[in-house]
């Protein structure tokens, strides 16, 4: 599903130059809900936004579902990642001006998908996310946790092979927070890849496997016992 | 080509931030209501200009006699200049070459009467060259013809104004009217561009005239057109070649500048050309400077812009979007604005021209307005415009990386 081999990534800071990532390996199969854990500067955020094409790394192969993403015009990047990936953010990032289901259509509007079949579609996955009834409210007449539910339908809308959530409950309450995670473990028995990525040890837990990355390099690799978060609400 | 679903997502965004979407029209609403009413006023400013001349054959020159006020070669001043037939037939055989259509105008005051209608009304004796000078406008029967001059008959064209005074109601045309005492048949009836007072006139063949006031060949004035494929200073320059020439033929001192004294319309029109050129290129100066004001303002706020919506562009970059179509959700929607913006300008602009227009005469303007082509002209280069001012911010959104964009802070 992803390969990742020897990824390197480094920032030029004025004259020198910051090695964030140094050699990473990484391999995801299909199906599995991995948690990259690590503290601020670890290069947690820099190796998601290599795997989501939001940025470029040095050196190295990340290869997705055997398509080698490498020397991608921005073109080509903007359909894999419209193709390939959902993104779920720490922020949620919901545009302000577009209601519940005009967010959740707009990854189907870079499809090309008729405005029919859009709202079609958008509405099935708001239903999936429980928030049908919401669909004509602003994000800002949402609260933190539908904010989230409308982000991961969107996610979801344009059937992506990878779920990409950086940092999904930071921004939420210790409840919301394992609502959200419930439903993103029902998304992952559904057979959806998610890779997570969280500095909060209770959101690790429940993944199935946690990757540790500490200065560039991933100190740990290990599949854990998935809590369930339902167990916790 | 249409896609409704572009214009979905700018009418969206227009709708939802009406604030910076009006702020951005009305930098180009204003700059084309200044250039809409800059561009009238001169417009209607030129019109005041054409029709001051309109009278008139815009290639006349007027030639009248006074009294020397210098001694010259032996002739004393004080004199009095008085022009003749010959001097007529000396400019129309001398300046052939010059020389478009030539007229002498003899003046005089008369009582007219018609059946129980009496008026005093200005007379002109002239030849028949001098309907085209004057640009009389016969519009019934027929003008002074050679047959007159050669017959000296007695006939006379009227104005329609004196029409109205003395005729009524009846058709004037072979009617006698009475002139001090002698009849005279009614030939034509014209009108002129020139007002109210040239149609209060009454021409009669120039032989007539002298033999009954007078019988002599004297003449008041001669009245001449250039050639028209003259140009102005060629025109200038007869003017002053032909007034040296009279003044040697009468013995006047070159710088008497009352003996014979030329009136050339060439000068008159070369200054007016010049001038209006002039005006027509600082109202284009002013004009092109609004309009890049207000082109320069509204690509400031579409980089405001961009750099405000630079988080929806990353998330929409995130979704999927290729950079094509951020530069023309940015693109179209600096367009839309510049072009319904300034088309609201130019409407407001052709509006107040028209209101305002009527109370301007006063003030040398007069029926101020703008062309269809500049409408269509103005549209085109508001869309020109729109596309200038969107591109840069537009090129810059396409840029903006989501990974920048989306970092939280």
């Amino acid at each position: 599903m992803l390969e990742i081999k020897q990824l390197h990534k480094s920032y030029a800071i004025g004259d020198s130059s910051l090695h964030v990532l140094k050699g990473i390996d990484l391999s995801v199969a299909q199906g599995e809900m991995v948690a990259i854990m690590g503290s601020s500067g670890s290069g947690k955020s820099t190796l998601l936004n290599i795997i989501g094409m939001l940025d470029e790394a040095d050196g190295g192969d990340y290869i997705l579902d055997q398509v080698p993403i490498k020397n991608l015009t921005e073109k080509k990047a903007a359909i894999y990642r419209n193709k390939f990936l959902g993104f779920i953010f720490q922020s949620f990032n919901l545009i302000n001006y577009k209601n519940a289901l005009e967010n959740v259509a707009l990854p189907l509007y870079y499809q090309g998908l008729k405005r029919k079949e859009r709202q079609e579609k958008a509405r099935f996955h708001l239903e999936k996310v429980g928030l049908l009834d919401w669909e004509t409210h602003l994000p800002s007449e949402l609260s933190g946790g539908q904010k989230q539910r409308v982000a991961i339908a969107r996610a979801l809308a344009s059937d992506p092979k990878l779920i990409l959530a950086d940092e999904p409950t930071g921004a939420l309450d210790t409840t919301t927070s394992y609502d959200i995670m419930a439903f993103l473990q029902q998304l992952n028995d559904e057979g959806k890849t998610i890779l997570i990525v969280t500095h909060e040890e209770d959101i690790a837990a429940m993944c199935k496997r946690i990757v540790r990355l500490r200065d560039g390099v991933i100190m740990e690799d290990k599949k854990v016992t998935q809590v369930r978060a339902e167990s916790h609400v | 080509m249409f896609d409704i679903d572009l214009w979905r997502e700018i009418f969206q965004s227009i709708n939802k931030n009406r604030t910076r979407s009006l702020l951005s029209g009305f930098t180009v609403t204003f700059a084309i209501l200044l250039f809409t009413i800059l561009f009238g006023l001169a417009n209607g400013l030129n019109n005041t200009f054409a029709e001051a001349f309109v009278d008139d054959a815009a290639n006349a020159m007027f030639i009248r006699s006074g009294t020397t006020t210098k001694a010259y070669k032996g002739m004393q001043a004080g004199r009095r200049i008085q022009f003749k037939n010959e001097d007529y037939q000396y400019i129309k055989t001398d300046f052939d070459d010059n020389v478009e259509f030539i007229t002498s105008r003899i003046y005089k005051n008369v009582a007219a009467s018609f059946r129980n209608e009496k008026n005093n009304y200005s007379l002109r004796a002239v030849h028949p060259d001098h309907q085209y000078l004057e640009k009389t406008k016969v519009y019934q029967g027929r003008y002074i013809n050679q047959r007159d001059m050669e017959m000296k008959t007695k006939v006379i064209v009227i104005g329609k104004l004196v029409k109205e005074d003395l005729f009524l109601k009846v058709d004037p045309l072979g009617k006698y009217v009475n002139l001090s005492g002698i009849p005279y048949k009614v030939v034509g009836v014209f009108a002129d561009d020139g007002g109210d007072d040239e149609e209060r006139l009454l021409y009669m063949p120039l032989s007539t005239a002298q033999q009954v006031y007078g019988n002599n060949d004297y003449v008041d004035q001669i009245n001449i057109t250039y050639k028209p494929e003259l140009d102005f200073n060629q025109a200038i320059d007869f003017g002053l070649d032909l007034e040296k020439k009279l003044k040697e033929r009468f013995l006047v001192a070159t710088n008497d500048q009352r003996a014979v004294r030329i009136f050339n319309m060439a000068m008159q029109n070369k200054g007016i050309n010049q001038m209006t050129s002039v005006l027509g290129i600082l109202i284009l100066i002013i004009g092109m400077g609004t309009l890049i004001a207000g082109i320069v303002g509204i690509s400031n706020i579409m980089i405001f812009i961009v750099k405000e919506r630079s988080k929806e562009i990353g998330i929409r970059k995130a979704l999927g979007a290729s950079p094509k179509s951020i530069v023309s959700i940015i693109l179209v929607e600096s367009i839309f604005i510049t072009t319904i913006a300034g088309y609201f300008g130019l409407l407001l602009g052709v509006g107040i021209l028209e209101w305002v227009g009527p109370s301007l005469k006063t003030y040398f303007i007069t029926n101020p307005s703008v062309s269809t082509s500049l409408v269509v002209s103005a549209t085109l280069t508001l869309i020109g415009a729109g596309t200038l001012a969107g591109y840069l911010p537009a090129k810059k959104a396409s840029k903006i990386k989501p990974i920048v964009a989306l970092r939280d802070d």
